[in-house]
């Protein structure tokens, strides 16, 4: 299954709860506001670190380049895509769930 | 593959109706189809057809117009929705006795059955919403 986030986890416990439910071996996209998640330096550093071990985890390039978030700053292991890559994370997943 | 879209959110709120948007263009540009787009809760705003963004702006409800007339893509609001927070049709406006009506003729209304069938149909169902 493919789980998308969109808000920081400053602002809601969805990034938190997803990552506690989300089966293993999930797709997990980050978008909006949840892309600072995937930035090192952050609260959420280790929980996305130790959250890779089980899933592979996505964030949104377009939302980080329109916050001015450098991809050089990525934390290792999270991958960048563009809405093409979101399109296809879409159809390799049989279903897409929203943490809304 | 058949996607159906579900937008939660309106326009200029935060970000949603542009994520929607984005994913629905590059979906098709990709070659799938997008059966269907429904707006639903503030989604509906998405709808109003009275909407004048200053012109250094994006035109939120002209940019779906001007994709389903592209793509031949089906935009739906919900009708119990929309009703409550003022986005009436022509029809609409006339039963409750409003003198305006301000729904953008490509958006049909509709109930949320509309958008459970959607997602019968397609083969993946992506909610954007806040």
């Amino acid at each position: 299954m493919l789980h998308t986030v969109n808000k920081s986890s400053s602002e809601k416990s969805t990034l938190v709860s997803c990552l506690r439910l989300a089966a293993d071996d999930a797709d997990i996209l980050l978008i909006e506001d949840a892309v600072y998640a995937a930035m090192t330096g952050t609260q959420t550093e280790s929980i996305i670190q130790s959250a890779l071990a089980r899933y592979q985890i996505y964030v949104l390039e377009p939302d980080l380049e329109c916050r001015g978030l450098d991809k050089s700053r990525l934390i290792s292991g999270v991958k960048a895509v563009g809405y093409d890559g979101f399109v296809e994370l879409s159809v390799k997943n049989s279903a897409v769930h929203s943490w809304l | 593959m058949k996607f159906n879209i579900l937008v939660n959110e309106g326009p200029y709120t935060h970000q949603a109706s542009d994520s929607a948007y984005q994913f629905a263009k590059a979906a098709v540009n990709a070659g799938h189809e997008v059966i269907r787009v429904f707006f639903y809760h503030d989604g509906v705003y998405n709808a109003n057809r009275l909407s004048a963004p200053s012109v250094d702006d994006r035109d939120v409800v002209n940019q779906w117009v001007r994709f389903a007339d592209e793509y031949e893509i089906d935009l739906a609001v919900c009708v119990t929705a929309s009703l409550k927070r003022g986005i009436l049709s022509d029809q609409s406006a006339l039963r409750y006795g409003k003198n305006v009506d301000n729904i953008e003729k490509k958006f049909q209304v509709a109930g949320v059955g509309y958008f459970i069938e959607g997602s019968i149909i397609a083969d993946r169902t992506i909610v954007f919403g806040d």
